[in-house]
């Protein structure tokens, strides 16, 4: 008999390795100093700082001095998009971005379009890829910011983030990715990538929670959104989160370290549970792409007919599963996952989707178990559906 | 988010399925959600002897289906229409702000089911 609760909701946060809390731990107690002061206390915690910016820049191919540590994705997320646009608004007035961006870019999209900035959307496919030919079509002179994720938080989705980055510089575009679900889980070389921003965070890669950085490239500029003190060489204030960043930079440290062995252990719980899923459960439909390569190694997002998410995400929760619900009724809107109607679902479709996302502890037996429970309780709600019945007969419009 | 005794009703909801032959059936859907429910009832001497339920929608749609499915066993047809949804969160000891609409299709269902019980009567 398996364990209870499982965890498989690592695209939502993962849980603080050994290595990156004992890393912290010093930092929180011992030396506590502020980076900012001049005596010792500072000096010493200045240094691990810097160790951080120069390790994650080593990583992910940048010079330490375009690292900026920052309190998470959604801050890098607001602070580049309106910083850039903010920086550029004499250049231009047209920002570009992927429909299945994560709410911190829509939402910071949405009130740029207030300020007089024109907001227009790429395409994606079924499977969340983006239609490179028709971002070639919309990008024009007055565009001066094109982003999109590298990798979808739920569907999976790896992005061809090098081509859109060619794409957007060939109109002399500022090009963004969102890296939150992938740094740390891909091999990411940002100059390799060509990307001039890149988000990333610490809390899905068993780091802690409230740390993050923006990759910004030498020389691009950019407005501060957050202005206060001479942190982060002026552009971004807010005291020094040292214990974060360091516990930040270990769990990174770590992360890379391991990163194909996680890579193939994960995808490997990932393609059984997808495969068992497919072939066990009736009506049900696998989001994202279909090519495991193509695809988060710990991502399985599926939706199911005649039944609702959240509904799904309760009876797995019953069962000691942690899941989570494209389907916004669990979050307390009532839209259906905006992800997946980019992807051309039916609505219905997209209210009953739910995501697996699964980590390097989990086991086998695990997933094996968590097929079965989520075989019984799909079969259980379609039975207490109106529409499973009605579909074999007929179809009443309510 | 649910409190126990929601978690409860809808781990081990009452009266999920379809009644023969009913005397009245009720489907309504949720504007805001997009869910949909099924309230079909025997009646007999205008007395709900048997009620049952099926529902496309959320743990606290399905919860609250049992508990009104529930609560409308043995009283009149009349009695019924004057059951509504904040008795039925009463009962389920109170739901979240956002679940609150839910909670109104249970009380919309047998209305209609009633509905459709005097038509067929009437017919
Ligand atoms: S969210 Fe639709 S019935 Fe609850």
């Amino acid at each position: 008999m398996v364990k209870t609760p499982i965890y498989f909701d690592h695209a939502a946060t993962t849980p603080v390795c050994e290595e990156s809390a004992k890393a912290m731990l010093n930092y929180l107690t011992g030396t506590f100093g502020n980076p900012n002061s001049q005596h010792e206390f500072g000096r010493q915690a200045m240094k691990a700082v810097d160790e951080a910016r120069d390790g994650i820049a080593k990583i992910i191919n940048c010079k330490p001095s375009e690292l900026y540590f920052t309190s998470g994705g959604t801050e890098s997320d607001n602070w580049a998009l309106r910083g850039v646009a903010h920086a550029f608004k004499n250049k231009g007035k047209h920002i570009i971005i992927s429909p299945i961006e994560h709410a911190a870019m829509l939402a910071t999209a949405k009130a740029l379009e207030k300020e007089g900035f024109k907001v227009s959307f790429m395409k994606v496919d079924g499977e969340g890829f983006v239609d490179l030919e028709h971002l070639k079509s919309i990008v024009d002179k007055d565009t001066i910011f094109v982003g999109c994720m590298l990798a979808n938080n739920e569907v999976g989705t790896i992005e061809p983030i090098k081509e859109i980055a060619q794409i957007a510089h060939s109109v002399g575009a500022v090009c963004f990715t969102d890296a939150v679900q992938a740094a740390g889980v891909l091999k990411i070389d940002v100059k390799d990538l060509g990307v001039d921003l890149m988000s990333m965070s610490s809390h899905k890669i068993y780091g802690p929670k409230g740390v993050g950085a923006l990759y910004i490239r030498n020389g691009l500029r950019i407005e501060s959104i957050i202005t206060g003190g001479h942190q982060e060489r002026t552009k971004r204030g807010g005291t020094t989160n040292v214990a974060g960043i360091v516990g930040f930079y270990e769990a990174f440290r770590i992360a890379d370290r391991d990163l194909e062995k996680n890579a193939i252990y994960v995808s490997a719980l990932r393609d059984r549970f997808i495969e068992r899923a497919l072939n066990e459960i009736p009506y049900i439909k696998l989001n994202g792409p279909k090519d495991g390569s193509k695809r988060l190694p710990a991502n399985a997002d599926f939706s199911f007919d005649y039944i609702e998410g959240e509904s799904i995400l309760f009876s797995l929760d019953l069962a000691g599963i942690a899941v989570s619900s494209g389907s916004a009724c669990s979050s307390g809107s009532l839209e259906p996952s905006h992800v997946l109607l980019s992807l051309g679902l039916p609505e219905a479709l997209a209210h009953g989707s739910i995501r697996f996302s699964f980590g390097k502890h989990n086991t086998l037996e695990e997933i094996d178990y968590a097929v079965d429970e989520l075989k019984s309780a799909v079969s259980r709600l379609r039975e207490m559906s109106p529409l499973f019945k009605l579909e074999e007969g007929e179809i009443k419009n309510v | 988010m649910y409190n126990d005794k929601v978690m409860e009703t809808f781990r081990n909801p009452k009266n999920v399925g379809e009644i023969e032959n009913a005397d009245g059936v009720g489907t309504v859907g949720n504007a805001s959600c997009g869910d949909i429910m099924q309230i079909s009832l025997k009646i007999e001497n205008d007395v709900i002897v048997d009620a049952k339920f099926k529902t496309f929608g959320c743990a606290a749609a399905i919860a609250t289906s049992s508990t009104a499915t529930e609560m409308i066993k043995g009283m009149t047809v009349e009695e019924a229409l004057k059951v509504t949804n904040k008795q039925v969160i009463e009962t389920l000891g109170g739901l979240p702000s956002q679940k609150i609409h839910c909670s109104v299709l249970a009380e919309e269902a047998i209305k209609k089911a009633i509905e459709d019980y005097h038509a067929k009567k009437n017919a």
